[in-house]
Parts: C-alpha cells; structure tokens; sequence
C-alpha cells in the first residue's frame, strides 16, 4: 500500500508551518513522528494535498523543568522521555506510561506532542496529560495560547486545535515526591494499544486522601478524567471499601466503545478493575 | 555402502548453509528481483463480499501516469480460461471407497459476472511503478449491484441462502463420509453420553513475507519465466502452460528464498497465471508483489470449522461411540478440494481406541475468502473436538484428563495399529509405530509434573489465583504421495548435485539434504550442489507442503543413488581392473575394500562415464552418470505429540498467562536435531496464536473486519513462553531414512492444550471452552456465570 | 505533480544522493533506489518489524518514514553489519543458535538487537523477549532468537572489555 500524491514542504520555522496550516485550509497534514499518520497514509485512509514536516525545525525538541513545571517541547521523541533524567525525578507517572506505548522503534520516532494532537482515544499519553491536570501551548496565526487537558480531548480523534494551530509545548506539573502514582494498562499483547487502561495519582496525608487524579485510556472515545470516582477518595480517604466504590464510580461514569477487541460490558468491568488495581498500588507507593 | 567408520552427517546439529547469504542481507526473495524494463502490477479488489458486476470504466485509470496496461474481468474472459477446479487430484483409490460428493467452484483470474467475496480481484493496472498502478487503481470505476451475502455456514445451507455459485444452486459444494464400526447401535448402548458443538475458528499462515510473482517472456526462444514465491514450482508450470497454451518445455518456473509459506503459497492463484500472461502480452517483465493488506483479504485463510459431536462413554472413560457432524467455511472457492476436510477426518480417531467411529463433513461455499490448508491442515480442528472430549468425559466423571487419554491409548504393543478408516491417498490408516503413553509422561514431566501442579493449583485458589493445566495429543500422517522426485548426478569436479522440486521456505533443506547425500556417498556436505524449487531443474515434482519434503526427498535421493551407485561402481570397477563386489565408497573415492591405496576419486568415474572416444565405461553401461527417481511413497507414515500447558488466568481481566509449556515429540530418525526443535517450536507458536490471539472477523455484510496487524493480531516473543521439548524415536518402516514429518505438528495441539488448560484453571466456575479463540472477555463472562451458578446451587434455586 | 526532492544520505558509513518523489517510502527508497535489498517489507504499516533499520544509530520502522526524512541522516541497514565478509557477533550468534529460518525477519530482528544491545548490553532472557516483540517472526517461535541474541552480548561484552 504506497501514498497517494502530496505536496511536501519542509518549513525552517513555527510560523511557516502554521503559514502552510492556513494556506491549505484543512487539507494539509503535520509530519511529526508520523507513526499513526504514515501508517493511515499507506492504507490511503487519509491523503493529505500537503504534508508540512516539522522535523526540520530546530529547537522544538527540549525537557525543561521550570519552577516545578516541566516543559517538554511537542516535537520531543518519545523515546528521548523514556530515558529522560528529568522525566524520570519529576514525572514517574509518565515514565511508566511510556513503557507500554508500542515498542522502541516506534518510541524512537514517535513525539509527544504528536500522540497528544492524534488524540488516538487508546493511546497513553493523553491519558497522562489528564492525569497530570497537563495544559499544551497551541500556537496559531493569531499568537499561542495555553489549553488544559480537560478542554484539549473532544471526540474521537478529535482535539480543540483551530486547523490552522499547533502544539509547540506540552506542560506538566511535577508530580509530588510524597505522591503515588500507578498506571494499569490492559491489552492483549505488550505493546498492545490499551483495550482500557487507567492512571492514578494519589496525594495521601495520614488517613486522607489530599488529592485523587485519576484518567483514562483505550475505554471511551477520548481520554477522560473520572472526577466523579476522585471526589469519594478525596471525601472518604483510601481504605479498600472505598477504593471499591471509588472503581464502581469509575465503571459506572465511562462511556465504553465496542469494537473488535472488547465490548462496552467488558470495558466497563475492566474499568472497575483496573482503577481498583491502580489505586492499590498507588497508595502503597512511598 | 559406505565405510563405515566414519560418523554420519544424519543426527547431527549442522550449522545451516543457507545462513551466510540470508544473514548478510544477500538473500534473494521475489520482491528483489530488478529486471530491465520490468513494470509493476496492481490489483483492483472488490469492497463488497457479494455482487454482480454491472460495469467497470477503466478509461480514467488508462489515462494515468505511467500506465501501460489495464484490463477487466470481462476483457480477460475473452484470452484465458479460468483457473482449474483440483489442483490436488484424489487418487481413484479413494474416490471409490470413499463416499464422496465434490462440486468445483471455477475461479476466474479476474471476476467478470459477479465478487464473491471482499477482495476478490476484477481489474488490474500494470505501470512503471507500483506507487504509479495504485494511483491508477484508484481510478477504474466499478458499479457493482449489491446482493445478499453468506456469511455463516449454517445459514448458507437453509433453503433461502443466496447462492455463491448459482450454477450449483446450492452452497453444498462436497459432501464426505466415513464409517467403522456401528456408531449409531455403539452410542445407544453406551452407559454415558455427551453431545457438544466446537468451533475452530477461522485464522491462517501470515507469513511474514507475502506472496509475489516476477513474469518474463523471451520472445526469441517463445519462453516464460516465473519467479513465484511459492511451493509448488512445477504445479504452477504446468497450470501457466495450460492456460497459456505453451508447451512445458518452454515454461519455467522458479521460486527464490521465500520468506515462509505454512500451506499458504502453496497451491496455484490467479496471481501466479496473470502475471505471467501479462509479461506475455507486455513483452516486458511484470512484477506484481502482495501487500499485506492485500494479503488478508485474498490469500487463503483456514480452519473455521464447526463440529458437533456425540461421544458414548463408559464408566471408567473409554469411549465406545464416537459420531461427528460438521460444516467447514471454505468461502467463495476451494483451490484444494476436499483436503484438509477430509484430513480432519482422518485424524479425530487420534492415537485411541474407537472402534465405532463415524463423521460426515459439509463444505459450504459463503463470500469470504477461499480456505486452503495452514500448517496443520485440518488436524488442528479435530484435535480440538477428541482433546476438549477428553477432558469433558474427565469432568464428568471425575477423573485426571491425563488418565481419561492413558485408558484410551492405543498401546506400543499394539502397533502397527490398523485405525480402520482410510487415509487421503486411499490407503488404509496404519499407525506405524510409536508410543503415545510414554509422550504423555515426557510432557507432563517436562511442565513439572502433574501431582506437583495439583498442589500447586490448590494453593493457588487458596490465594484466589487460577492456575490451570491442559493437554492435547495427536498423530499425523506425514510424508504423503502422490511422489517427490530426485536427480542425482556425479560431475567431473567430484561434485554431487542433487535437483529436486521440492520447495524451502525457511526448513533448511539445503543444509539436511546435503547431510543425507554425504553419508550416502561418503563425502562432506560442502561437495553436494543441490537445485531446490527450479523447474529447470528437474522434469516433474511435487512440492513442499503437507510435512512431505525430509521424507519423499529422501527416499528419492536414496533410490536414485542406489542406482546411481551400481553404475558408478560398475564404470570404477572397469577402471581399477576388479569386480564391483570389491567396491566401497569412501571419502569422496570409489576404492577396492581392504586395500587403501587402490582407488580413483567419483570426479574421475564421472569423467569416464561420458560419451565419445576413450570413454572409461565397460561394455553395455550407458553413458552419462546422472539417475532420476521418482519416489512413491506406499503410504503416509505417522509422526505424533503430547503438548502440555500450564496457564495462569487472571479472573479479574479475563488475561491469560502460559507459564508453562512443553512438547514430547516423535518424528522418527531426525537428520537434524536443531532443525527439527526450530521446526517443533515455530510450528507451536503459531498454534498459541491460533489459539489465543489470531482471527479473521467479517460482519453480517461480509465486510472483513480484520484487515490490518492491528486487527489480526499475531503472537509476539512477549505473548509466549520457552517451550520445553522432548523427544521420542520410533523409525519410520516406509522410507529408508526412517524419518518423518515434522513440519506442521507443532500447530495441530496448542488450541486445544489452551482451552483444555484455561477449563481447567477455571474448573471451580465449571466453564467450558469449545470455540477458538479464547478471549479474555469470555473468560470474564464465565466467571461471572460460573459464580451466579455456584451461588444458586449453594442456594438450592435454580438460575 | 510534486517536485521531486533530493535525499542525501550516509547508509553503513558510504554516502548516497538520488531524487525521489516526496511520497517515496524509506524502505522503498532503500530498496529501490540504492539497491540495498537486504531489508524486507512485510506490513506497511508499521506492525511487523522486518523493515527495521537504524537511523542515527536508534532503531525505526523504515516502511512510516519517506524517504525525504533520512535527508541527512546516517542509517545502519543489513548490508553494514558484517565487516569485510566476516560476521559481527549478532550474525555469528544466530547462525549458530539456529536464529532464523526463512530470514525474512531476520535483517529487521538484527538492527533491532544492534540497538537494544547498545541500551542494554546485559540483558535477560526476559528483557531480550520483551524487546523482540517489536518483531514478528512466524517461523523460529522466538526462543532461538533470544538464544541468539543472549549469546552475541555474551560475546559483545567481552569484546568490549578486550
């Protein structure tokens, strides 16, 4: 299965990139890593007029920790945060999530702003930057402008990006050292995308629970945060009756999809599970 | 014959010959070949499982860049006839006795009148790229009118069904039978009784190499050329030249370093006659190579067959009665007949005792994909129905699975065993020795034990873990007819060739067939040439499918070399001035016995023997050192296993663990014993995929919706644990060797051994598992049926 | 039709240059227009693992790259590993650990060992299975792959440390 024609450009800056956005109207496609867009373009499942390859633009690929933020620029390789000093001290969360993204040849071209704007519902990284309360700088014609993870995911595959907007930065919070964090991920094989997966962070103090984040993956259309379910631990602490009611919330909040791999019933059991897993071993995690 | 202290090639753990080229990056597999001027096909494939074909525009499509060519269906109605119905004849041995009833759907190279399943071919572009006939291909305009699909056997059988063939009027497309005993009065009069339907769904090879075929015509010697990564060179000459109307001589087909082929490539398709008509028509080479996604929806898929079973047993789990009904999906065609159905049903008896056995199959033609035989062919799907049987009775009655099979096991002392029932060559079953108990030992020995694993199971439930252990045994008639042959000859260089039409796709053949040559003639494997997969090389052969290969090779190369020896010493003994009683063969010589010095090297024989003025042959001896032998086997010779697995079920996920695994295997003399593991532990993790991950899925529309890796999903390194082996020996009487095939085993039991595993790590919730694959979804949904079961019986009410 | 690109590229350490249209696969391209057959297409799209090369020295699946993105870039292939005809120790250790069979896979199996072993050069059996399950091999069943990787960082280490 080869590529339909397209028009190639290799812009030099952001701004070029987002000329070309404007330019082809929608019917222009960002090159980042490429290992869902290439696939797709093979299968012509999509055929772009244009492709805009990002990769030679300089300085768009970086980890930074600013003042308890850590700044990961969009077009950083996936592989280069597995194995990322910084990522490993600030966002645990993060480095185990990574792990169950695909396999190393794909982390190697794979970038993190990428899989978040693909917004692939199975996928684990948008999944953590829910978790992780994370915002992305989106910059368009019209300058750049900060969007939450809550307000980044909107359907299948579909984010809040203008057409003409990219991700230049992703951004999250360092994660507490006195926090735990657990992500627990089903899928049929290793390297599988997740059937249902999900992330905890978990913030105890004592007997209470300071704060609950919880997300998902693979289950719904998109990544969502399962609010409902964090509000009982925040309320009732993390004892294991109310982690079992906690991970009934959860089951009974998500909207599943069916497909070939599961059905609704059975991502609705696994989300009860897996958040019950997750928060297990989250809140033993000091 | 030849001396005899020197120790064999055959047994021995030779590092392979084919590595060095392959390893290197040098090996040449069809998608290499860069012929001048060569252009690049693309086909057109049918989005619908089922429809007639109104019209197809194909001028947008001839306009396009780089386009030399685009033909129709309907077009190429008019040049070729269609593909014909058996490439695999049925002996009239069989036709006679068995009772039969065979229709055979005709597939055309492109479909003109009507698709019948989803991905069918009915157009081609050939252009100067393949980016460039994909473009191309996008643009051919096809208005098809939608008719109704047949997507489930059952359905294709009731009176309403759309018909796939309508000049059949049915989708019955054959009918088989067979019986021993009385199993109808034996289920009668049987003290216990079980009926259940099994389905062993549909999956297939997936090589990781798809198929490919190169066309070149020579218009001055009026002579094709076809590079096909396939495995039967000489089937797919002798289709090309019928269809094209060219004699055989003028018709060669080669098949390259093929990249795995399992049952696959090996019959003939469309592909394998078009290409090369086109390079015809063209007058310039024609490359056409699958993609994947091609590939799942046009290359054969297998197994999906449904089963219904009624098993009379006795008290003590010895089957008295053994009936079975079933229906196999072969979609729209059937390039082998009635083969691996049949198979199956040669094979359910397995290595026990029924004296009353009787089954009948229906193959039923739907809109999916044809169904050709997969490693395994048939086998796997009737180990399924005996093995799950096994462990079903063992429930019933409380007994170890292990002892239900010992009870039922025929004994070593009872072979050679007549099964009563005969094979696909016509013959009648005789299991050639073997001791199947003693394998069920090794395999349970080597997953650790039995009893140690009951203790480790109940501790386990005690911690609430499901650890379960599962069986699955079989036999298998390997090393079928109808023949294989061999050239041997000797060159002036001392060289021994060896041609054969035999065809590799990854077993190694090079290496072990160089080993058998150099312990028949007494020199190293570096000085035997061998010609595999050339027509060119040899007149007639058969191919590489069905565990055939180390066995019918062979023996060919044994025959052909026993003549060839007489002769060789009938020429050294006029050379060395004695009788040719006096002669052996050492060391790359033909030398007097007893008496080192006198001797002359096989090159200089060879030299003797050749025609003309001061030859060296004695009077009446012909010229030329060089014998053909084509080797008829009597009949199949019977390899068999034990696989045990030891599963870890997590009840929470549905997700299933194999934490153990072993196979006790024996496939008699084993030239190779590295060989034979690697052969044993690929074959059985395609079983593991077959059993746990691999399946085709279509919708109620037919619409496959397994088309892509992400779909069909195949095991990986992480998917499956070290497989432990063990090896039996028991030498096969039908072939000098003593050897047997190995090549498909390690498929036929891991489904099985799975789902009996999986049953019995969940035993506490009594759920069964009778249909592949096993998913962890089912699991959840047993183990929830299993507990409300378990809570009405403590209650006493009924669910 | 688009403006054919040019793609200049150092593939096992020898410089190429050559034109292409911009849609041109990496593999393709490899393949094609610089004759290196030696790495093998098996999916297309990115599943399978046998179009596995290196890429500034990590591995990538070469079948979702166009060919435009090695612009610059050093690539490792097949055709490198052995030096002056004489196996590096990956292809000695899978010749004589029965590491493959059809050999299809194998080119991709090996740049994938090239660069884990770089990450890891002391693994496990464990960790050398969870690493290969980024390619599908339907012939070995996976265990004489592992056999053979164990052993060429065996011998890897020690050649280091000579």
């Amino acid at each position: 299965m080869k590529p339909a024609i397209f028009e190639y450009h290799a812009p030099t800056t952001i701004d070029a990139a987002i000329g070309l956005l404007a330019r082809y109207q929608g019917e222009a496609r960002l090159l980042a890593g490429g290992q869902s867009l290439l696939p797709m373009m093979n299968f012509r499942l999509v055929s772009p007029a244009a492709i805009i390859d990002l990769n030679r633009i300089p300085d768009l690929a970086y980890i930074r920790n600013e003042n308890g933020t850590v700044r990961l620029g969009a077009m950083t390789r996936q592989r280069t945060v597995e194995f990322s000093p910084i990522v490993a001290k600030y966002l645990p969360l993060l480095v185990e999530a990574i792990k169950f993204v695909a396999h190393l040849p794909i982390r190697s071209r794979g970038t993190i702003g990428g899989s978040i704007a693909h917004a692939d519902p199975a996928a684990e990284l948008p999944m953590v930057l829910q978790a992780l309360e994370g915002e992305v700088v989106a910059r368009g014609p019209a300058g750049e402008r900060l969007i939450k993870a809550t307000d980044l995911f909107q359907g299948l595959l579909t984010t809040s990006l203008a057409p003409d907007e990219m991700i230049v930065e992703v951004r999250l919070a360092a994660i507490p050292a006195h926090a735990g964090c657990a992500v627990e991920e089903f899928a049929r094989r290793r390297g599988d995308f997740a059937i249902a997966a999900v992330a905890a962070v978990v913030e105890r103090a004592g007997e209470r629970c300071i704060k609950a984040r919880l997300a998902t993956a693979g289950i719904g259309s998109t990544s969502v945060r399962l609010t409902a379910a964090e509000a009982i631990l925040e309320r009732d602490g993390l004892g294991d009756t109310v982690i079992e009611e906690a991970a009934a919330k959860a089951a009974e909040m998500v909207s599943p999809l069916s497909d070939q791999q599961a059905s609704v019933e059975y991502r609705r059991h696994l989300t009860r599970v897996l958040t019950e897993r997750a928060l297990r071993r989250a809140r033993s995690i000091h | 014959m030849a001396e005899p202290s020197r120790m064999p090639y055959v047994g021995r753990s030779m590092l392979r010959r084919e590595d060095r080229r392959l390893l290197l990056g040098e090996g040449q597999y069809v998608g290499d070949l860069q012929l001048p001027r060569m252009l690049h096909a693309a086909f057109v494939r049918s989005p619908m499982a089922h429809a007639r074909i109104r019209s197809v525009d194909l001028a947008r499509a001839a306009a396009a860049p780089g386009v030399a060519l685009v033909l129709s269906g309907t077009e190429l109605a008019q040049l070729l006839p269609t593909i014909p119905d058996h490439q695999v004849s049925l002996p009239s041995k069989w036709r006679t006795a068995v009772r039969h009833h065979i229709l055979n759907p005709q597939q055309a190279l492109l479909a003109a009148d009507k698709v019948r399943h989803v991905g069918e071919a009915f157009a081609v572009v050939v252009a100067e790229s393949r980016y460039a006939a994909e473009d191309a291909a996008a643009l051919v305009e096809a208005q098809f009118d939608p008719l109704p699909a047949v997507v489930d056997p059952e359905d294709g059988l009731r009176p309403s069904a759309p018909i796939v063939h309508e000049q059949f009027g049915t989708n019955l497309i054959c009918e088989l039978a067979v019986a021993k005993g009385d199993a109808e009065g034996a289920l009668r009069d049987a003290p216990h009784r079980l009926q259940r339907r099994f389905h062993h769904h549909r999956y297939a090879a997936l090589p990781i190499e798809c198929r490919g075929v190169v066309g070149a015509y020579d218009a001055r010697t009026h002579s094709l050329t076809i590079w096909s990564a396939t495995q039967v060179v000489h089937w797919v000459r002798r289709e090309v030249a019928a269809t094209l109307g060219m004699p055989e001589a003028r018709v060669r087909c080669v098949a390259l370093d093929v990249g795995g082929g399992f049952g696959v490539k090996g019959h003939v398709y469309p592909e394998d006659l078009l290409i090369p008509f086109l390079a015809r028509r063209l007058g310039r080479p024609v490359k056409w190579i699958e993609d994947r996604h091609e590939h799942l929806m046009c290359s054969c898929h297998s197994r999906d067959q449904i089963h219904d079973v009624e098993i009379g047993f006795d008290a003590d789990g010895r089957i008295r009665a053994f009936h079975d009904r079933f229906l196999a999906d072969c979609g729209a065609f059937n390039p082998i007949g009635s083969g691996a159905m049949y198979n199956t049903i040669a094979h359910l008896i397995g290595p026990y005792r029924i004296d009353h056995f009787a089954a009948e199959a229906k193959i039923v033609a739907t809109n999916k994909v044809p169904n050709a035989p997969y490693r395994g062919a048939g086998r796997p799907e009737a180990a399924l129905v005996t093995e799950r049987v096994m462990d079903l009775i063992a429930a019933r009655l409380e007994l170890e699975p292990a002892e239900v099979r010992r009870r039922n096991m025929i004994r070593p002392e009872e072979m050679p065993y007549h099964l009563g029932i005969l094979y696909r060559d016509g013959e009648p079953i005789v299991y050639d020795g073997g001791d199947y108990p003693a394998a069920l030992e090794k395999a349970l020995i080597a997953v650790g034990g039995l009893a140690a694993f009951r203790r480790r199971q109940s501790e386990a439930r005690r911690e609430g873990r499901h650890l379960g252990i599962g069986i699955g045994c079989y036999t298998e008639g390997t090393g079928a007819g109808p023949f294989e042959g061999a050239t041997v000859r000797i060159e002036p260089s001392g060289k021994i060739f060896v041609a054969s039409g035999a065809c590799p796709q990854g077993q190694g053949m090079e290496t072990i067939f160089s080993q058998i040559v150099a312990d028949i003639w007494s020199v190293e494997p570096e000085d035997v040439v061998i010609s595999l997969a050339d027509t060119a090389a040899i007149p007639m052969g058969f191919g590489t499918i069905a565990s055939r290969s180390t066995v019918t090779l062979s023996a060919a190369i044994h025959h052909a070399s026993e003549r060839l020896r007489k002769k060789t010493f009938a020429i050294a003994a006029n050379l060395l001035e004695c009788g040719s009683e006096d002669l052996e063969l050492r060391n790359g010589m033909v030398g007097v016995i007893g008496v080192p010095g006198m001797a002359v090297p096989l090159g200089k024989v060879a030299q003797a023997a050749r025609p003309g003025w001061d030859h060296g042959r004695p009077p009446g001896v012909k010229a030329g050192l060089d014998e053909t032998y084509y080797w008829e086997p009597p009949t199949v010779t019977w390899s068999y296993a034990v696989h045990a697995a030891i599963v870890e079920v997590d009840v929470g996920t549905g997700g299933i663990k194999i934490e153990r695994y072993a196979v006790a295997h024996d496939c008699g003399v084993v030239v190779n014993p590295m060989l034979v593991e690697g052969q044993i532990i690929g074959g059985t993790v395609q079983g593991i995929g077959g059993g746990l991950f691999e399946r085709f899925a279509y919708d109620s529309d037919g619409q496959l919706l397994t088309g892509s890796l992400m779909d069909y999903m195949m095991p990986t390194a992480s998917d499956v644990p070290d497989i432990a082996l063990a090896h039996q020996h028991s030498p096969s009487p039908l072939n000098p060797l003593g050897v047997k095939g190995l090549g498909e085993g390690g498929a036929i039991a891991p489904p099985v051994a799975i789902a009996n595993a999986v049953a019995d790590a969940l035993a506490p919730f009594r759920a069964e598992f009778n249909v592949t694959p096993i998913m962890p979804e089912q699991i959840v949904a047993a183990v929830r049926q299993g507990a409300v079961k378990n809570t009405h019986t403590q209650l006493g009410v009924q669910p | 039709m688009p403006e054919p690109i040019t793609v200049r590229v150092t593939v096992n350490g020898k410089r190429f240059e050559q034109t292409c249209e911009p849609r041109k696969l990496l593999v393709d391209f490899l393949r094609e227009d610089l004759g290196l057959t030696g790495t093998h297409v098996g999916c297309e799209h990115g599943v399978c693992g046998a179009c596995t090369i290196l890429f500034n020295g990590e591995a990538v699946r070469s079948c979702i790259m166009l060919a435009v993105q090695a612009d610059g870039a050093e690539l490792g292939t097949i055709e490198g590993l052995a030096e002056d005809g004489e196996f590096h120790p990956l292809q000695q250790a899978f010749h004589e650990n029965h590491g493959l069979q059809c050999g299809f896979c194998t080119p991709g199996v090996l740049m994938l060992a090239l660069d884990f072993l770089r990450l890891n050069p002391s693994p496990t059996d464990q960790e050398i299975r969870e690493a290969i399950s980024a390619v599908l091999c339907r012939c070995t069943g996976y265990r004489d792959i592992v056999r053979s990787i164990a052993a060429a960082a065996g011998k890897m280490r020690t050649a280091r440390t000579r």
